[in-house]
């Protein structure tokens, strides 16, 4: 058998899609779902565009197959919304041509969810799976101190 | 995009993959067993591998595991490297890993995986080394536990349709003190020119590096010359060089003379830390 349903929660909607079990998590997604926020470039799980939250976990669709995530619990960028770091990154202006914003914008949300005090280190260590080619790397690290400091602020 | 088609196969037993494997072999197919599978989606794009099946051992409870067990750690083959470092049951093999691939990667590389990676690095492998653990193996006969060390030449060698289901190692041995160092080409995020790590046991320090020559290494011969005092400075550290198993290598990251430079510091730096700890 070359192909199967594979069951996935997408954006909390549960879906079924027949696939190649050859075919990687980032094309199921753009060409079977048409959820475009997920953005192909390397294709070799160096560069974070094509993140995505696996279980809450950020992980690059481009290095994983659909059949790998049978009944998992997939969030792409349309997934996610009116949240404080999407607010955050629109007002500082951490983007640029856009290409890599939606795979930061997800690492930076699980970053913040499961590392809620995180240092300068640990925001380096997690910032450094994606690469931004317009470099606008101090604005979406400053973007993410602020989300953390204000939550910390709140509590 | 992979242009080739495969069957897939996600057993939850050892003894369920192996047959699987032993049964599509029959067929004269050719079968692969992947875990994180990172690697496996690179070189199957790059048309590098092009098994007719794959046989995925995430789901294997026995690859999964991580935990100390009387005076042993075990940790399952498919525990992914960001587990590994998060566990911190091991600090030396946490501060290894967590200088392989990047954050969002090592959420989906797994330890196995890293140890039997086709690149020359497998950096994860350090640890194990230089603390004589032993691999379980999930092979026709049932499970079998060999030395690192024995079954360790220039890659693990495991005979047709093994894999590994976990490492275990000494309780004791991942108490002690250690060093470990990686020096890239430039970005914190890259192929190494040179990881080392070193462990002091019973006073006698224990080196094992990645990057310098095509594979990693832990050889007795450097070991003696490290811990012995009575060759000193610069002249043990010209010793050690002869000492290396294979040339030095040499590639877009690094020269041949900049990597033994490099080797050449961070072997001082280790016997001088090393020396310090009692």
């Amino acid at each position: 058998m070359l192909n199967q349903v594979v069951k996935l929660t997408i954006n909390g909607i549960e879906k079924e899609v027949y696939v190649r079990n050859a075919e990687t998590l980032i094309h199921t997604l753009r060409h079977e779902l048409g959820l475009m926020g997920a953005k192909p470039a390397c294709n070799n799980g160096d560069c974070g565009a094509c993140t995505v939250l696996v279980d809450g976990l950020p992980l690059n669709s481009c290095h994983t197959l659909t059949v790998e995530n049978e009944n998992r619990s997939i969030t792409t960028i349309e997934g996610l919304t009116d949240t404080t770091i999407q607010e955050r990154f629109i007002k500082n202006w951490a983007i640029q041509c856009g290409y890599c914003t939606p795979g930061f914008v997800l690492n930076s949300y699980a970053l913040i969810e499961t590392e809620p005090d995180a240092d300068d280190a640990t925001i380096d260590e997690w910032l450094d799976s994606n690469i931004c080619r317009c470099t606008g790397y101090q604005e979406i690290k400053q973007t993410v101190k602020e989300v953390i400091q204000m939550r910390g602020t709140n509590e | 995009m992979i242009n080739f088609d495969f069957e897939y196969c996600k057993p939850k037993t050892w003894a369920e993959a192996i047959k699987q494997y032993n049964n599509y072999r029959s067929q004269n197919k050719q079968v692969m067993y992947v875990a994180g599978a990172t690697e496996f989606i690179s070189r199957a794009r790059m048309d590098e591998v092009n098994p007719e099946v794959i046989i995925d051992i995430k789901e294997i409870q026995e690859c999964r595991v991580i935990h100390q067990q009387n005076s042993e750690l075990i940790i399952g083959a498919a525990v992914t490297l960001t587990n590994v470092a998060d566990s911190n049951v091991f600090p030396l093999l946490t501060k290894v890993v967590k200088q392989i691939a990047t954050k969002t990667e090592r959420n989906k590389i797994t330890i196995g995986g890293n140890l039997m990676s086709n690149l020359p690095y497998k950096e994860g492998i350090l640890p194990f080394l230089l603390a004589d653990s032993k691999i379980v193996i999930a092979t026709d006969k049932g499970l079998e536990k060999r030395s690192i060390l024995q079954v360790f030449t220039d890659s693990i060698n495991l005979r047709d349709g093994e894999f590994i289901v976990q490492i275990i190692t000494d309780i004791e041995i991942i108490k002690q003190p250690f060093f470990t160092e990686k020096r890239t080409k430039q970005s914190s995020v890259n192929y190494p020119i040179l990881t080392s790590a070193a462990i002091k046991v019973d006073g006698l320090t224990r080196v094992a590096f990645s990057g310098l020559c095509p594979y990693p290494f832990r050889l007795q011969q450097i070991e003696n010359l490290v811990n012995d005092p009575s060759v000193k400075g610069e002249k043990r550290i010209q010793k050690i060089m002869k000492q290396l198993p294979a040339p030095i290598v040499e590639d877009m990251h690094a020269t041949q003379k900049y990597r033994a430079f490099v080797f050449e510091r961070i072997v001082s730096k280790i016997i001088e830390q090393m020396e310090a700890v009692s």
